[in-house]
């Protein structure tokens, strides 16, 4: 059995629970790799995954949901003859891993050799991060149901009606492989959201974070409902284009579509929109942006899905797009370094840069509107896709408070708007930025973002609300 | 794997909850592409566990876990009963379920050709055949394949007494052409975008498919596209075909009619609906033509919303959700049915997996066929605009004004498609577009289509739905707004 007796026991309990140990993490990978060995895998990968996930979700003043989910999951990549494939269970019993290691290399066997195929890579050294706080995986049920509830009560009290989230837990990963990779990561997360609804309008907060301690219900509530009552008066204003204030989630859910551009593979592949670009002013002087996992308003793995690890990589400097990153496969491809962003093998996307950071300015919000004749602020975009992928178009709606400013100030809310609005354009077209935060919205994962005041923002049609 | 269920079932009892039901799932995957003829992503997976939902103090808790031992199941079923009890430190009112019988039965989805016995390298060739055929054409650069396949086990019970075993066996593929040329991008995908078609079906799906044969002509449109006139920017009429009808019915009729949204439980994510609950039998939603309605059961066909029972044990049903033109169902569960006067759930709780909750979930969401022969309504329409195959989605969160790019268009004058438009894009507002809605064509020309992605609840889970539909037309509909220039 490859699961040690006190991993065994830990997953039996009632109360918070326990993620694996490293020792233990290590012995999955080590028992796989054994069993590979007498199956005929010339190289063997193995990824284990481990979640222990909280959601305690509420609605109409009240929690109406509220889950609790743990499993651990390990994918297996085997390599022979130049063939590769992957295959993955949640059984960690050894008849399973032995039927999972046979079930990759009867994948890999079934396909035609792919000369190009690169060897598993060696041992790495990793940069440590650490995102893990016993704080935050020790939140119970009744510490969230506590948090919901005086949230609630503020919205009985306003005379509104909440609905949102709040969610705890840990997750860990690790990788191996027969040529001696081995590396291992940790972290916790906390999340709260909430959309306060004073008919017929709703505003709405969010906040993520490692540490729960960073985390504020009260206030993010507060917030949410001070601009859901702001935005119960809404006026009808004619589509075209405005100076816009879009506060970081906006931002996020927008610049959040170009992550995959900056991929290597996706520029060989013709379906970036960087395309003939790379190395042109594209954007304006004041847009800066690296990938680093790094960064201290960071999450994730300081590794890739081989077990590379992720390097630092400046990709837009002052609005040039200097840089892409690579995996193994597209970096001997491009004959460039590997930067630590590929994705698990086999596939066939390759990469993309995952810990966005934009530089941001030192502009706050206020001054923005102050400095602001007529515009629009908008709290928060939703449904986004893309139109044109080499401009870059993007549509989507304003949703839960968009504000019309006018002299300076907020004047009341509008109707909300389809945008309709090249990302290429946008970052063209920035006049001011706020310092970037960690941001967390609804459409592309977190980043660290600023909030951005925009001008000629084309909004196409209106809605009824 | 009745005893783990029981084994769960008797803990949260003995713990406190008055009601519980719980599902132990097996889903297994496989997953082929190719890109510019060579093998993409190659992978197998499958996954085991239970959840169980309990119901104390008034309120529901739900764990997971994949550690399906007497303990490790035990252990989930005491925190499901834990986690209800601090809910209901929060909760706003006791939930009220509706009755529901208990049931005993054993179900498996109908299929001719298991895709798991289906030798792999046979399904690598054609996927490698059709890619070839694409990479024929001058002017593409990029070609895509796939194959999914899913077999899904669930046995599903309840402290009612139900025990219900069901077996799915789900299939989907399809291919893409890209062609870069001149700052511009042209795509284009056979039988549907993102990822073609899927159905509850084996693999004689694929087969019906006939990916070699449409390859070609996939490579040529993406090719050609880049010299067609852009579609114009106007008010006019609208042809849609069967593809995008699909997913036109699914965010604009299917989303707004879920009676978890309607009641705000999605307000923070995924959104409410523009319908309120005395719109019921009231509402014009669509022209006389327009029927609609929400279709587990196989008599309707092999769709992705296909099943024997919901994930509440509740038997699968046909609902009407407009019957002409007038709104007249919702989607429902055993806790919300009562508020909208229903004696019983609709069934349309369904699950991703073992690790998530049941929510109410879109069946086939279906807009039955018209009387129209396909070449009688091209004949039929002196000036219009047909739409193929969706490119880019939006709606907002109360599910009014939707915006839809598809990728080629048709322009239609006298009665006859005269030319190939590029970037063609329609936008409006729900029930006035579906009161536009003037001919839908015959059951010849209907397809159930399946859309595998649908997202919802949080944490999030990703739900198959299918959708019939046959081509259909509209009147006086916004053109063109997504490319305009102004």
């Amino acid at each position: 059995m490859t699961i040690p007796p006190t991993a065994r026991k830990k997953t039996g309990k009632v109360g918070p629970p326990e993620l694996l140990s490293p020792r233990e993490l290590r012995g999955i990978i080590q028992s796989v790799l054994r069993l590979a060995k007498s199956t005929g895998s010339a190289e063997t990968e193995v990824h284990v995954d481990e979640v222990a996930d909280a959601l305690t979700r509420f609605a109409n003043n009240g929690i109406h949901q509220n889950v609790f989910e743990r499993v651990v999951t390990v994918s297996i990549r085997t390599a022979t003859g130049g063939r590769t494939a992957r295959a993955t269970t949640n059984r960690l019993d050894e008849d399973s891993l032995r039927a999972t290691i046979e079930a990759s290399l009867s994948l890999a066997h079934s396909q035609p050799r792919d000369p190009r195929l690169l060897p598993m890579p060696g041992k790495q050294r990793y940069r440590t991060v650490k995102r893990f706080f016993k704080g935050t995986a020790a939140l119970t049920p009744e510490d969230r149901a506590r948090a919901v509830r005086l949230a609630c009560d503020l919205a009985v009290k306003k005379g509104q009606v909440a609905a949102g989230i709040f969610s705890s837990g840990m997750s860990q990963t690790a990788v191996g492989n027969s040529r001696g990779l081995f590396a291992t990561y940790n972290e916790t997360h906390s999340q709260f959201s909430i959309t306060m609804q004073e008919d017929p309008a709703a505003s709405w907060a969010k906040a993520d974070s490692a540490d729960a301690r960073e985390i504020h219900p009260q206030k993010l509530a507060a917030r949410a409902s001070e601009k859901a009552h702001l935005a119960v008066k809404t006026q009808e204003l004619a589509p075209g284009r405005y100076t816009v204030i879009l506060e970081p989630a906006a931002v996020l859910d927008l610049v959040g579509f170009l992550f995959y551009d900056f991929a290597a593979t996706a520029v060989d592949d013709k379906r970036s929109c960087l395309n003939d670009r790379m190395g042109k002013q594209i954007f304006g002087r004041n847009v800066n942006l690296t990938d680093d996992v790094f960064h201290p308003l960071q999450k994730g793995a300081p590794f890739d899905g081989e077990g590379m690890p992720r390097q630092k990589v400046q990709l837009v400097d002052k609005g040039v797009p200097k840089n892409l990153v690579y995996s193994r496969a597209s970096a001997m491809a491009a004959r460039k370094k590997p930067t630590g962003h590929g994705f698990a093998l086999p596939n066939e996307y390759g990469e993309a840069p995952m810990n966005l950071v934009f530089s941001g300015g030192d502009c706050s919000v206020e001054k923005m509107l102050a400095s602001t004749d007529r515009g629009l602020l908008v709290t928060r975009l939703w449904y986004i896709r893309e139109v044109d992928p080499y401009e870059k178009v993007m549509t989507g709606m304003t949703r839960d408070g968009l504000f019309l400013v006018e002299n300076g100030r907020v004047t009341g809310a509008a109707k909300n708007f389809r945008f309709n609005q090249s990302l290429i354009e946008m970052l063209k077209n920035v006049e001011l930025m706020s310092p970037a935060r960690r941001t967390t919205a609804e459409e592309s994962f977190e980043m660290v973002v600023p909030a951005m005041k925009v001008r000629d923002f084309q909004f196409s049609e209106v809605t009824k609300f | 794997m009745w005893d783990l269920c029981t084994n769960a079932l008797d803990t949260a009892e003995l713990r406190g909850a008055s009601y519980g039901d719980v599902r132990v799932m097996h889903l297994r995957q496989r997953d082929l592409t190719t890109k510019n003829g060579q093998v993409g992503t190659l992978a197998q997976s499958e996954s085991i566990g239970i959840g169980v939902r309990a119901l104390a103090n008034g309120a529901w808790g739900f764990a997971s876990t994949d550690r399906l031992t007497r303990e490790g199941v035990a252990g989930c079923a005491a925190q499901a009963v834990s986690i209800a009890k601090a809910s209901a430190l929060a909760k706003r009112s006791n939930v009220v379920m509706a009755p529901e019988k208990a049931y005993i039965d054993s179900w498996q989805s109908p299929f001719r050709k298991d895709p798991f016995e289906i030798p792999l390298e046979t399904q690598l060739a054609l996927l490698l055949a059709a890619d070839g055929e694409m990479r024929k054409v001058k002017g593409v650069t990029l070609t895509e394949t796939n194959m999914q396949f899913r077999k899904i086990d669930s046995w599903f019970a309840s402290s009612i007494g139900s025990r219900i075993h069901q077996r799915k066996v789900i299939s989907g593929s399809g291919i893409a052409a890209t062609s870069f040329q001149g700052g511009e991008i042209q795509k284009r995908s056979y039988p549907n975008s993102f990822g073609g078609q899927h159905a509850l079906e084996g693999y004689e799906l694929v087969d019906s498919l006939e990916l070699v044969k449409h390859a070609p002509v996939v490579g040529q449109e993406a090719a050609v596209l880049h010299t067609a006139a852009p579609c114009p920017e106007r008010f006019g009429t609208l042809i849609l075909a069967g593809n995008q009808l699909g997913l036109q019915i699914h965010e604009s009729v299917g989303h707004p009619i879920e009676l978890d949204r309607v009641l705000g439980q999605e307000a923070n994510f995924a959104g409410t609906s523009f319908l309120k609950l005395d719109q019921l039998n009231k509402l014009k939603y669509a022209s006389n033509v327009v029927n609609v309605v929400a279709d587990a059961r196989l008599d309707h066909g092999q769709g992705l919303g296909t099943f024997a029972y919901d994930d509440e044990g509740v038997p699968a049903q046909c609902t009407d959700i407009i019957k002409d033109g007038r709104f007249r169902g919702y989607l429902s569960n055993r806790e919300t049915a009562h508020l909208i006067g229903l004696e019983r759930s609709s069934g349309t709780m369904r699950t991703e997996s073992w690790n998530r909750l049941p929510i109410i979930r879109m069946t086939n969401v279906s807009l039955l066929p018209g009387t129209w022969d396909y070449d009688d309504l091209i004949a039929d329409t002196p000036d219009g605009i047909l739409m193929d195959t969706n490119r880019s989605w939006s709606i907002d969160d109360r599910r009014y004004q939707f915006q839809f790019s598809t990728e080629i268009g048709w322009e239609i004058r006298g009665g006859k498609k005269v030319r190939m438009l590029k970037n063609p894009s329609y936008s409006g507002i729900t029930t006035e577009f579906w009161n536009s809605c003037d001919a839908i064509c015959k059951f010849d020309h209907w397809t159930l289509w399946g859309t595998p992605n649908c997202g919802k609840g949080q944490p999030m889970q990703t739900m198959g739905t299918g959708h019939g539909a046959a081509p259909a037309r509209f009147r006086n509909v916004r053109i063109g707004t997504a490319f305009s220039k102004q």
